[in-house]
């Protein structure tokens, strides 16, 4: 477990896992698993933005559905402020919905065409029961007008935004019950570079005006750099590299993240030519069948025998900056770690 | 100044240019009113050279690029302006004639290989029937054809991979084999619309790796397509950028990244996020949304979320500004003048990206 300082640890999470049985045939016999989510250990601590990255299909979105209780873990527990979360059922579950949010990938499909903004962001109060002061409508202009949407349009509906008015929208909808961990996944990935930074803008406002606490899933690493105190990189379900933000981008470790970074384009064109760059070949491995061992082996460049033997643990090479190799990569001695 | 004389140039031919679009307009006459997609664009592209168009959805960029593609016709578009390729006007052309240079001189990649590509068929009979359009050989070489492009894209095990259906490929190997089905002809313009949008940065890393390799070994104008100002930095030689259907800034990518002139552009730059700079606290969002293409705000289309509009006053809201060039090869449609544009860029605008 990494940095549960006494009380300051908001979500932690260990060995989580989750399996998605595949089925065949006409008795739909299980033939096997798509290994999603295949032993995390993290805790998030009150008041940080925690990122997920990694690429598509290694298990992002179904870790924030795991942690907002939206599906079953397979394995593995939840400890959610003080309460183990791990097995409750949707009722026992309910009162604590009220502290954890989650904001989803697509502002388009996440918001119900036929209801009016009103409804969509009131819905949660209604949902929970909750009285509000000087009624619901009051609140939800409140609302509107937190996340910089206009008050007045609390009778319109989500064809008659953008995307990144719906975006607002969705956040203002997860915002009503005043959440204490919101789990946002790819917020701003459908959204236009200009809206994009108009939105994250926002989500560090609200961070600092409500004292939120993010899990955010991203894929793009400048995105990540920019609104994450910690970092935490999946490769196939599992867990490559967790690490402090400035520690991580000044010194990846992992030779997976070292490649992601290094794949990012640099809108620079002088020096396009000069980049030190490294090309992983094909693409992920199925997570019905990853490789053993380390998973990453069959694209790593530094492979060795031992990869494909031994699963390399995740562990604690500096303070705070956790790997999971068996041959990671120097720190550059002109960047001291941290 | 003079518009006509001298949009984005190309008023003075170049015999050097493979492809010459001149004051290019597409309109969509529709129930809610005209949609004004593409209105007056300019272009030139020599072959071994890339021209990055870029924008936010809906600025026009896929319009434009299937209009020189001639995919428009027979629809409701209202296409105006030139098209030259090769020394050859297309907007005046018969449909046939565009078809037929369509896969033998041009050919293009889609953001989404998976509708562009036909479920029921396998990757291999669909380039061996592009290939066999235009080339009138047997099978057995069409397909061996195809087994070789497949190898040249980085599919793996091309000779049993060939025969695959496009789902059974991951979405990095469909759009690698729908380079491979554009390339089955050699084509000398190459045009790609957002290719590597869907894809993760590792494999988009690749794919613009192939783009750039396939360039230098055809010696083919690139036309790429994107709303991704890294990517168009990683391969383009010149950059256009759009807004509401028109161009506002055209020069060479070093000029356009280094001493970009249009607040468009300084917006966009300030918006991202980069790895290759100091961390900022914070972003500086281009304010509000781009406009309709329908309603188009009037003057400058810019101007409701411009922050420079003081400096000039009413032509913002009044006048459309032209493509006009203010340093050699480097074009901007902005009102601001030259003097004022300086002292905002070293004052404003650097000092924060
Ligand atoms: N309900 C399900 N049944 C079976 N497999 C599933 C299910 N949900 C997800 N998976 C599989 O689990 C893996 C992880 O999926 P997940 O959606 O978590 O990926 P992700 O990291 O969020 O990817 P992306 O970046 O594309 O959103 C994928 O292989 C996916 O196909
Ligand atoms: N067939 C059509 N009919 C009407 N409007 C269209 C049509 N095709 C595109 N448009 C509109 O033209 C504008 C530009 O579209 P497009 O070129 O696809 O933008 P992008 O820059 O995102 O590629 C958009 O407002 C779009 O809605
Ligand atoms: S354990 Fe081996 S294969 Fe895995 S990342 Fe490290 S060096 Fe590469
Ligand atoms: S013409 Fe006016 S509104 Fe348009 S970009 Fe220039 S200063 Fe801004
Ligand atoms: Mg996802
Ligand atoms: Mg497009």
């Amino acid at each position: 477990m990494s940095t549960p300082e006494p009380g300051g640890a908001l979500l932690s999470v260990s060995g989580l896992r989750k399996h998605f049985p595949v089925r065949r045939g006409l008795i739909r016999h299980t033939v096997g698993a798509v290994k999603a989510v295949d032993g995390l250990d993290f805790a998030v601590t009150t008041g940080e933005t925690m990122a997920l990255v990694g690429e598509s299909g290694c298990g992002k979105t179904t870790t924030g559905r795991l942690l907002t209780r939206l599906l079953e873990p397979t394995a593995g527990s939840i400890v959610f402020d003080g309460h183990d979360i791990t097995h409750l059922s949707q009722s026992r579950m309910r009162p604590l919905r009220r502290d954890i949010q989650m904001i989803f990938q697509d502002p388009y499909s996440s918001l119900n065409p036929r209801h009016t903004v009103g409804t969509i962001v009131g819905a949660p109060y209604r949902l929970q029961k909750v009285r509000t002061e000087h009624g619901v409508k009051r609140a939800v202009q409140e609302l509107l007008e937190l996340v910089g949407l206009n008050p007045e349009h609390y009778n319109r509906y989500p064809h008659e935004f953008s995307g990144g008015q719906r975006q607002r929208i969705g956040i203002a909808r997860t915002l009503a019950l005043r959440p204490k961990l919101i789990v946002a996944d790819e917020p701003v990935s459908a959204l236009d570079v200009s809206i994009q930074a108009q939105v994250i803008n926002l989500l560090a406002d609200l961070q600092d005006e409500l004292e939120l606490t993010y899990v955010v899933i991203a894929h793009d690493l400048s995105v990540v750099r920019h609104i994450a105190d910690r970092v935490a990189v999946m490769y196939l379900g599992t867990l490559v590299e967790l690490a402090d933000r400035d520690s991580l981008y000044a010194a990846p470790r992992h030779p997976y993240t070292v490649a992601l970074m290094s794949a990012v384009p640099i809108p620079e064109p002088s020096r396009r030519l000069q980049r030190d760059r490294i090309r992983l070949t094909g693409d992920v491995p199925s997570p019905l069948n990853p490789p053993p061992a380390c998973r990453f082996h069959t694209r790593c460049w530094k492979a060795q025998p031992v990869c494909r033997q031994t699963e390399p643990p995740l562990v604690e090479l500096t303070p705070g900056h956790q790997v999971a190799c068996h041959f990671p990569e120097d720190v550059p001695p002109a960047t001291p770690a941290g | 100044m003079t518009g006509t004389e001298d949009m984005a140039g190309t008023a003075r031919d170049r015999p050097e240019d493979f492809l010459t679009v001149r004051d290019l307009r597409v309109h969509f006459p529709t129930d809610d009113g005209l949609v004004r997609a593409v209105d007056g664009v300019s272009f030139r592209l020599q072959r071994g050279r890339t021209l990055g168009i870029v924008g936010e959805s809906g600025s026009g960029k896929s319009v434009a690029s299937l209009a020189v593609m001639g995919l428009h016709s027979g629809g409701p578009a209202r296409i105006s302006g030139e098209i030259w390729l090769d020394g050859e006007e297309l907007v005046g052309a018969s449909a046939e004639r565009v078809r037929r240079l369509r896969g033998a001189k041009m050919a293009m990649i889609f953001q989404d290989p998976l509708s562009a590509m036909h479920p029921f068929y396998t990757v291999g009979a669909q380039i061996i029937e592009a290939y066999r359009i235009h080339n009138d050989v047997r099978r057995s070489v069409a397909r061996a054809h195809a087994i070789d492009l497949l190898a040249r894209v980085g599919i793996p095990e091309p000779a049993s991979r060939v025969d695959d259906y496009p789902h059974q490929f991951s979405g990095g190997m469909r759009q690698r084999a729908m380079i491979a089905m554009a390339l089955s002809c050699d084509p000398e313009l190459l045009i790609a619309d957002e290719p590597t949008t869907a894809l993760d940065v590792t494999v988009q890393a690749q794919i613009l790796d192939l783009i750039r390799e396939l360039q230098a070994e055809f010696h083919s104008a690139v036309i790429i397509i994107t709303h991704d100002l890294g990517v168009v930095a990683e391969l383009a030689d010149d950059v256009l950028v759009m807004y509401a259907g028109k161009p506002v800034e055209y020069g060479s990518a070093t000029d356009l990244f280094d001493l970009p002139q249009h607040p468009y552009t300084w917006g966009l730059l300030g918006s991202m996020p980069r790895l290759d700079r100091d961390r900022s606290e914070r972003l500086l969002p281009i304010p509000g949304t781009p406009p309709s293409l329908i309603t188009v705000p009037p003057g400058c289309a810019f101007h409701p979320r411009c922050g420079h509009t003081d400096a000039v006053g009413t032509a913002c809201r009044e006048k459309v500004p032209e493509l006009t060039e203010v340093a050699p090869e480097h074009r901007i449609a902005c009102h601001l003048g030259a003097a004022q544009r300086e002292r905002i860029w070293r004052t404003e605008i650097a000092p924060k990206l």
